[in-house]
């Protein structure tokens, strides 16, 4: 039951995670990130570690 | 007992701690800033080993002048709501907040100090008065919204609105039954600041349609009003009808909203000018900008800190249900119905 969270005020729309993970993160027309939402299968897990590791704002958590 | 009518000055005599608390929660007494939460819930809510009441009398919003009248008419209710407040939560502090150069700031200084209530000086923007940029500025740091959680009560601080305190020292003084069967609430209508039973029907205070809630509300048709009482409405209490049209009003309430952004957040830095220049357009007879406003909107909100940009999103989306004659107007070019009705 993993989900990605954003820290909305620290995101600096870098864009890496939309990157990393196009299946569950977009971007808008501002280049700020739309998750998908809800949990994520388990197949992304791996690639959703490696956005989250990669934003240089820290702004994208993987909740267990 | 009414808030604003000045009676003499009983001696508050506050029953114990979990007494006042039970009694607050039975009477159904409800924040006054627009957000509507069950005082009594919020007060069992705050932990910590330090405690505050934090009053908030900024009143940030344009409309609304119902808390100014409070503290300028009232000021003693409040600060014994901050009483009450104070020993329900065991509190060692508390705080009132008012806008840096406020008329009544004299007056509430010199009430203050004996009462021990420190008076602070916030900004004057329309987010510094949010709830989390109030804690945050308090803490030495901007008055800008911060991400939650931890929500300011996880940290010992219970910020409420003056109004919802003054109800407060209302409840403590008469217990939740007599509260609830004469509840009163105030609020801001284009006649100026009235004080209500909470079932009044809006219909009864405004003609329709009307802005209510604030500039992150929502515009409500007539029909609707007849359908609401001022407890059902959101946001808070405050109604405005449309100056010219609904349609330019919104793109000037949008215009002011996106200047007042915090800047914090992609979304709503980007977002609110984005859709306020398109209900500007939109008003000037842009089809191509009502198409864009459709895909934005939904785009915008729920992505910040704050509810902010959620707000300008409900009040643009309303209006274009509201106004849907007079946008398909502006929107084709064809002159807005209000050039015909403009009233005197």
């Amino acid at each position: 039951m993993s989900t990605l969270d954003l820290d909305p005020i620290a995101c600096r729309a870098h864009g890496l995670c939309a990157d990393l993970l196009p299946e569950a993160i977009d971007l808008d027309e501002w280049g700020y990130p739309l998750l998908r939402g809800g949990d994520l299968p388990a197949h992304l897990l791996p690639a959703a570690r490696r956005a989250a590791a990669a934003c240089p704002a820290l702004a994208l958590r993987l909740t267990a | 007992m009414k808030l604003l009518t000045n009676g003499p000055l009983t001696p508050l005599a506050v029953p114990d701690r979990v007494t006042l608390v039970n009694e607050v929660l039975a009477s159904g007494l409800r924040g006054r800033g627009g957000g509507g939460f069950p005082t009594g819930r919020k007060l069992q809510a705050v932990i910590g080993r330090k405690r505050i009441v934090v009053a908030n009398g900024c009143e940030g919003e344009p409309d609304s002048h119902k808390d100014h009248v409070l503290l300028s008419r009232s000021p003693h209710l409040v600060f014994d709501g901050i009483q009450v407040a104070r020993h329900a939560i065991d509190a060692t502090e508390a705080v009132l907040c008012v806008h840096e150069g406020s008329p009544l700031l004299p007056g509430l200084r010199q009430a203050a100090a004996p009462r021990g209530v420190r008076i602070v000086e916030v900004p004057r923007r329309y987010v510094a008065s949010e709830e989390s940029a109030l804690v945050s500025f308090l803490g030495g740091g901007a008055a800008k919204p911060t991400v939650s959680p931890p929500r300011p009560t996880a940290r010992g601080m219970l910020v409420d609105n003056v109004e919802t305190l003054a109800h407060l020292a209302i409840v403590a003084r008469i217990g939740a039954a007599a509260f609830r069967a004469g509840e009163t609430t105030l609020v801001t209508t284009p006649s100026g600041v009235h004080e209500v039973p909470v079932t009044t029907r809006l219909a009864d205070l405004v003609a329709g349609p009307v802005l209510a809630g604030g500039y992150g509300g929502v515009w409500l048709s007539a029909a609707r009003t007849d359908d609401l009482t001022v407890a059902e409405a959101p946001g808070v209490a405050v109604f405005r009808s449309p100056r010219e049209c609904g349609v330019r009003d919104t793109a000037s309430i949008l215009a002011y909203l996106a200047a007042e952004s915090a800047r914090q957040c992609g979304p709503c830095m980007f977002g609110l000018p984005a859709i306020a220049a398109d209900f500007a357009e939109l008003a000037n007879g842009g089809r191509q900008a009502l198409d864009r406003l459709r895909r934005r909107l939904p785009v915008v909100t729920g992505r910040g800190a704050c509810a902010h940009p959620d707000g300008a999103v409900r009040m643009a989306a309303s209006a274009l249900d509201v106004f849907a004659d007079d946008v398909t107007a502006h929107a084709t070019g064809a002159g807005c119905t209000s050039t015909t009705r403009r009233t005197a």
